[in-house]
């Protein structure tokens, strides 16, 4: 029981760091690390409850997720280069006319 | 075979024959097609009158060509009915409409718009076919509107000039008020009756059991849709503008056929108002003033054409007359004599037009006679007709009129033959008037105009040959006793039984007092005519301006109707209501939405923020409401 909530209490402060990261920082990059950071925490509590339960669809979930991050990631990262190529900084202030 | 269907649908092949290929396919075509198919219609209608007379004084042919509409276990038939009345006004419209037919294409030779005139004089004869042979009220309505919208075509066809195109709307917006009347008749029949077929109209009122509607006020709303139609006071004033149209067509339409439909209407339905003293009443009051005042109109006019018009509101003011004291077939029977003489003299009017080159003004007219003799013979036998001389139609058709106006027991009254017999006087006077300052007096024409005078082309001249004959002899057909199975006469007063032949020389001496008026004062020239309307200036402008009706009308109604319109309708309904609340509402939406879209900032880091704030109110809210 311990260490059910050992582990909840863990993803729980993976998700805020990653929540407080995404709001604070500027830099892009560490924004994609930080939402990556926030995606574990989730994944972290769908295992957890997954042996609580002891039923397989908590960590069924989990695989769908490695898909999503690597599909958000493959996106993203490209996006970061023409960033930072367009104007080599990766400062998100910086780019507010992308609002369109 | 379908015969009364075939009558009708014959002009409206021609209308669709003439209006869809009549342009590309040329002027023979269009005349072959514009007269042969009304003469085939005329020939299909003797051939009618002929099945009809085999059966009987009082039998009548029925056809129905189509279900119109049935609901329940009631239902609208497009039915044909054919009576001695429908035969006599069938013969009229498809004889004086092909003769007319006929004179139109010398009339029209010229005109770029040959193919268009004729499809439009088609229709109107399909239309006026529908009105006269339908079973029913509202077959008839359908021909009633049909009619009018012929006739504002006509009026109007050439739109090209403004004033024109404004006769022909004021001919049918004036029409909408009669037939505002027509309608609400025809709802309350229906109502009451549960039928509008007029047969059985008639026959329900006949009835020993009256129907549960008042007859009087069912016949005052037909009879305004009647004073429409057949322009009587007070909606008279669109017939004198609707010569604005080709004088063929005011002879067609606005003289022989159309404006008497409703005479027609109110014959056909005698049955209400044999039963509504009051709406007959009212019906002969409105003739008898429509004759009479029209007539002091038609001494003055200058136009040809229209000294014609009024004498035609007056005539039909007459009919009305002697409809309203319950001699309807003596009402027909003017109808049948006006139709012959009244085509004639618009064609002879239509003839010195064409020989002027478009000169309308009798002013600038007179020693016509000898230089287009046929026109003018035609025309001097038409107005001896129209006058009331013996032995000519009009006489018969008009001393009936006048004699059952004073001696009808349904309603007659010596105020009613004084003012008839007045507007006879009358139209004698103006009719001679016409006569002498057109043809007989020397001429005043321009050297011009003298030097273009030519006769008419033999279409033209020979049906003028046609309906003069016809207006010379008509009279001898007894047209009152052929319709007597249908239409009752009246009952005579006894007491005044004994007058009828002085009566007889009473009129005949009205009409050779209006020629010997005439004579002598247009004999010599304008001059006399003008020194009298010198001496009475004031009564000569009240004549000139028509009693001002128009004017009055234009006060009363329409400036009103203009301001209600532009400030009520048009500034506070239209611009502040319904478009100051959609322009509010646009503007609302477009400065909300200016607030909001400040929210995007384009910080993906304040995006975040909301996005974080959002979830957490819906899970505060999930944990609340859970």
């Amino acid at each position: 029981m311990a260490d059910t909530q050992l582990l909840l209490g863990l993803s729980f402060v993976l998700f805020a760091l990653g929540l407080v990261g995404v709001m604070v920082r500027r830099n892009a990059l560490v924004m994609l690390m930080c939402m990556e950071l926030m995606l574990n925490a989730v994944i972290l509590a769908l295992v957890t409850f997954s042996l609580e339960t002891a039923t397989l669809s908590g960590a069924v979930l989990v695989f769908l997720i490695f898909v999503v991050a690597a599909a958000e990631i493959a996106i993203a990262i490209p996006i970061v280069l023409q960033l930072s190529r367009q104007r080599s900084s990766l400062d998100v202030e910086g780019y507010d006319r992308l609002k369109g | 075979m379908k015969l009364l269907t075939v009558i009708v649908l014959l002009p409206l092949a021609g209308f669709l024959l003439n209006g869809l290929l009549g342009r590309r396919l040329g002027r023979t075509f269009v005349s072959v097609v514009g007269c042969g198919l009304p003469l085939l219609a005329f020939v299909a209608t003797v051939k009618a009158v002929t099945l009809l007379q085999a059966t009987g004084p009082d039998a009548a042919l029925l056809e129905v060509a189509y279900r119109w509409a049935s609901f329940g276990d009631r239902s609208f038939d497009v039915a044909f009915y054919f009576d001695r009345l429908t035969a006599v006004m069938t013969l009229i419209i498809t004889g004086v409409g092909s003769l007319i037919h006929v004179y139109s294409t010398g009339y029209m030779k010229d005109d770029p718009g040959y193919a268009r005139y004729f499809a439009y004089l088609n229709l109107f004869l399909f239309f006026m076919l529908t009105l006269v042979l339908g079973r029913s009220l509202l077959v008839c309505f359908v021909g009633w509107e049909g009619v009018g919208l012929a006739s504002y075509l006509l009026i109007g066809f050439w739109f090209e000039d403004p004033a024109k195109a404004a006769a022909g709307k004021k001919a049918f917006i004036t029409n909408r008020v009669g037939d505002a009347g027509f309608l609400l008749g025809l709802f309350l029949l229906y109502w009451a009756l549960g039928t509008v077929n007029m047969d059985e109209i008639n026959a329900a009122f006949a009835a020993p059991v009256a129907p549960a509607v008042s007859a009087s006020l069912v016949g005052v709303l037909l009879f305004i849709g009647a004073t429409g139609k057949s322009a009587q006071i007070p909606l008279h004033v669109w017939l004198p503008d609707a010569m604005a149209g080709p004088t063929p067509v005011s002879a067609l339409i606005h003289a022989a056929t159309m404006v008497t439909a409703g005479v027609y209407l109110v014959a056909r339905l005698h049955g209400i108002y044999e039963h509504a003293p009051e709406a007959s009443q009212v019906v002969a009051v409105i003739g008898v003033l429509t004759a009479f005042f029209a007539a002091t109109v038609a001494l003055v006019q200058t136009d040809i054409k229209k000294v014609l018009a009024y004498s035609t509101v007056s005539q039909l003011g007459l009919m009305f007359l002697a409809l309203g004291v319950g001699a309807y077939g003596v009402a027909v029977f003017h109808v049948y004599t006006h139709a012959f003489f009244k085509a004639c003299l618009f064609l002879g009017a239509g003839s010195v037009i064409h020989a002027l080159g478009g000169e309308q003004d009798i002013r600038k007219m007179g020693g016509l006679w000898r230089r287009i003799p046929l026109t003018f013979g035609t025309f001097a036998v038409a107005t001896a007709a129209i006058a009331g001389i013996p032995p000519l139609a009009g006489f018969f058709s008009k001393d009936e009129i006048l004699w059952f106006s004073l001696a009808s027991e349904h309603g007659g009254s010596p105020i009613l033959w004084v003012l008839g017999s007045a507007a006879s006087l009358m139209t004698s006077f103006y009719m001679f008037r016409l006569l002498w300052l057109t043809f007989l007096t020397p001429s005043r024409m321009s050297h011009e105009t003298e030097h273009h005078v030519h006769e008419s082309p033999f279409s033209m001249t020979g049906v003028l040959i046609v309906l003069a004959v016809l207006s010379a002899i008509g009279g001898f057909f007894e047209l009152p006793h052929f319709l007597e199975p249908l239409l009752p006469i009246p009952a005579v007063l006894e007491s005044l039984e004994r007058y009828e032949h002085t009566l007889v020389y009473v009129a005949v001496a009205v009409a050779l007092l209006g020629f010997v008026a005439a004579t002598v004062m247009y004999r010599g020239g304008l001059a006399r005519g003008e020194a009298l309307a010198a001496r009475f200036p004031r009564l000569h402008r009240l004549l000139d301006g028509k009693y001002y009706v128009d004017e009055l009308y234009e006060t009363v109604l329409y400036r009103p109707l203009h301001w209600i319109s532009d400030r009520v309708f048009l500034g506070l309904g239209d611009r502040l209501l319904i478009d100051g609340s959609l322009h509010g509402l646009a503007a609302l939406t477009r400065r909300a939405s200016g607030r909001l879209s400040r929210v995007e900032t384009g910080q993906l880091q304040w995006y975040v923020a909301m996005a974080v704030i959002g979830v957490v109110g819906c899970l505060v809210w999930v944990w609340r409401h859970g």
